[in-house]
């Protein structure tokens, strides 16, 4: 686990507080959560099931709504967005990548890499370039027409990474990217997590139980029913990676 | 769009044994659908194929009561009345009942002038008006039986009942496509001069006449001036244009009609059942695609028409395929159950009716799954995964 970076905060997080209702129960997933990410950083939230992590990265990414507090995001407040509203930020701003993949089976490698440019004003072949430049980052150029069917775990998670990355989001986030992948897949993904962050300066957040791919991270963060804390269980500083 | 349309039709094809199954389905729906439409069609096929300047006389009380010979100078001399004919319901059977074909007794020379349409070469024109004996017949009966000129034909009458033979003398073809080419006409002579022997109190009586008017809008006031004529005698008449005539025959069998055009609805209401079911099985499958697009940005309307297209692209394939196989099952039919129909064909406006139930099966399927492809949040959508 490396320390973090001294860039200004990208993710703002301020009193946040999340539950759900089951039934007449009002069920709550996250308490009054305050923490920022650095601009550029690479976190890793672990925690066990039902700590809410999952729920955080995805009040972070803008697909679900919380019940109190504010996320800014490169000083968006997206807690005020609406539905259609957080669709655009989410197409331009954040790259999803996740465990399952996510890929349409019905379209090659290529075609699922240019599905979010599509709500672009790019021409097609501007597109193309896009496409061709993210598929050769993560190195599936003699790939391009395979459908994901045809694909390994690793090069259908690679192929998930370049549709993230395509549009050129600030951020990526990432709900257990190696939860699906044998070990040598994995160390693969986090590889080339890592020189995102490295050398294209994104922001990743990543979801994970996996110790191994935590250690990649420069910051780990922990939730524990819902509240976050550092590594020995004490209420964490507010500010990632101090 | 041109990709959104990419992504539907192979969605569409993406199970392809459960999309061809209701590919297949909904097109047998379209074919059953066209082919009743069809069917009750042909049941006013007679109406259709009436002249608006014949008129029918008949008795007033029924028509199976005659009316005597003697009404037919009375009848032309009503102004605005160019020919008179007239004729006899024979009810012959040939064979058994199961070889049902219509065979009447009529005054040949008016009786052809009255239907130009059924066409006789001169030659057998001739030999027919010529021989008391002699019969005519539509083509499709007689390639039904493959009877040839010269032949006998025998009928056992039921209404004038013993064996009667006729020499078949001519076959006439229709004019249209639809003219009826399955009767049997004969000399109504020839029937009046044997019941003169057999059964001389049914002789000098015709069943019905025939007229044409000068010009069809004549036919009112002609048929109240013939109506007049026998009002207060023995046998008083009716007289109604022959769509009218034809149109009484219809509404007999109206329950039957009414049977088959609800059968005919049944069985798109079933598939749009069936398809429903198939549309809400695929997007209930999908649902963690619909939230992946979501995530990345795609709208409501975006995984709408995405659903939506996919069921119109999968009925429309079914009611495409339907349309395609109604032609042949219709020329089927028609060769094969000549002797029931005048002509099978398939009309324009019920090739637009299967499309437009194909339409709807499509869009009645693809609601539910739209709206709920559509309206799915992404964090549900996306537990759906794994």
């Amino acid at each position: 686990m490396g320390m973090g970076n001294n860039k200004p905060p990208i993710v703002e997080i301020a009193h946040l507080s999340k539950s759900y209702r089951r039934g007449s129960q009002t069920i709550p997933v996250l308490e009054d959560i305050t923490f920022d990410i650095a601009d550029g950083e690479f976190l890793a939230l672990m925690g066990p099931s039902g700590s809410g992590k999952s729920t955080l990265l995805n009040l972070i990414a803008g697909i679900d709504k919380a019940d109190r507090g504010t996320i800014r995001v490169g000083g968006v407040d997206i807690t005020t967005l609406s539905d259609k509203e957080l669709a655009t930020w989410r197409s331009a701003n954040v790259g999803f990548i996740f465990q399952f993949y996510n890929l349409m089976p019905v379209l090659t490698a290529f075609e699922n890499v240019e599905l979010p440019l599509l709500l672009t004003d790019l021409s097609r072949s501007e597109r193309r370039e896009h496409v061709e430049l993210a598929l050769q980052l993560v190195g599936l150029t003699d790939r391009v027409d395979h459908y994901p069917a045809q694909l390994s775990g690793g090069q259908q998670q690679r192929v998930a990474i370049a549709r993230a990355v395509v549009s050129d989001p600030a951020i990526l986030v990432a709900d257990e990217p190696t939860g699906d992948l044998d070990r040598v897949s994995a160390g693969e993904i986090l590889q080339l997590m890592d020189r995102l962050v490295r050398e294209f300066d994104k922001t990743i957040i990543m979801v994970t139980h996996d110790p191994r791919a935590a250690e990649k991270a420069r910051i780990i963060r922990h939730l524990e029913k819902g509240i976050l804390t550092d590594i020995d269980g004490q209420p964490a500083s507010p500010v990632a990676g101090s | 769009m041109m990709f959104l349309l990419k992504l539907i039709i192979r969605n569409a094809f993406r199970h392809k044994l459960r999309s061809i199954l209701t590919v297949v389905g909904i097109a047998i729906a379209i074919i059953a659908f066209g082919l009743l439409s069809t069917l009750v069609g042909l049941w006013y096929h007679g109406v259709e194929a009436s002249s608006a300047s014949r008129l029918v006389t008949r008795n007033a009380i029924s028509l199976i009561f005659p009316l005597p010979l003697s009404y037919k100078d009375r009848i032309r001399q009503v102004p605005g009345v160019k020919t008179v004919s007239y004729g006899n319901w024979f009810g012959g059977i040939y064979i058994d009942e199961k070889h049902f074909f219509a065979n009447e007794a009529i005054e040949p020379k008016s009786f052809l002038e009255l239907y130009p349409e059924f066409i006789l070469t001169p030659e057998q024109k001739d030999a027919f008006l010529r021989d008391r004996k002699g019969c005519i017949v539509g083509k499709r009966l007689a390639d039904t039986y493959g009877w040839k000129i010269g032949d006998l034909i025998t009928l056992r009458g039921t209404i004038f009942p013993g064996q009667w033979e006729f020499v078949l003398r001519g076959i006439y073809r229709g004019a249209e496509k639809g003219t009826e080419e399955r009767a049997l006409f004969f000399h109504w002579d020839y029937l009046n001069e044997t019941l003169r022997k057999t059964m001389p109190r049914r002789a000098d009586q015709v069943g019905f006449y025939m007229i044409t008017v000068e010009r069809p809008e004549l036919a009112a006031e002609v048929s109240q001036a013939v109506d007049a004529i026998f009002k207060n005698s023995l046998a008083e008449t009716l007289t109604e244009t022959e769509k009218a005539f034809q149109l009484g025959f219809v509404a007999m069998t109206e329950a039957i009609l009414v049977a088959i055009q609800i059968v005919s609805y049944v069985v798109i209401v079933i598939i749009m059942v069936v398809a429903a079911n198939t549309m809400a099985m695929t997007a209930r499958e999908r649902i963690a695609e619909y939230a992946t697009m979501k995530t990345l940005g795609f709208g409501g309307w975006h995984i709408a028409g995405i659903v939506f297209g996919e069921s119109l692209v999968i009925a429309l394939s079914g009611g495409l395929l339907g349309v395609a196989l109604t032609f042949p099952a219709a020329h089927w039919i028609e060769v094969e159950l000549a002797q029931f129909f005048p002509a099978f064909s398939i009309a324009p406006l019920t090739i637009g009716l299967d499309l437009l139930a194909a339409l709807a099966v499509g869009v009645t399927a693809g609601i539910f799954p739209t709206w709920r492809g559509a309206t799915i949040g992404i964090a549900e959508g996306l537990r759906r995964i794994g």
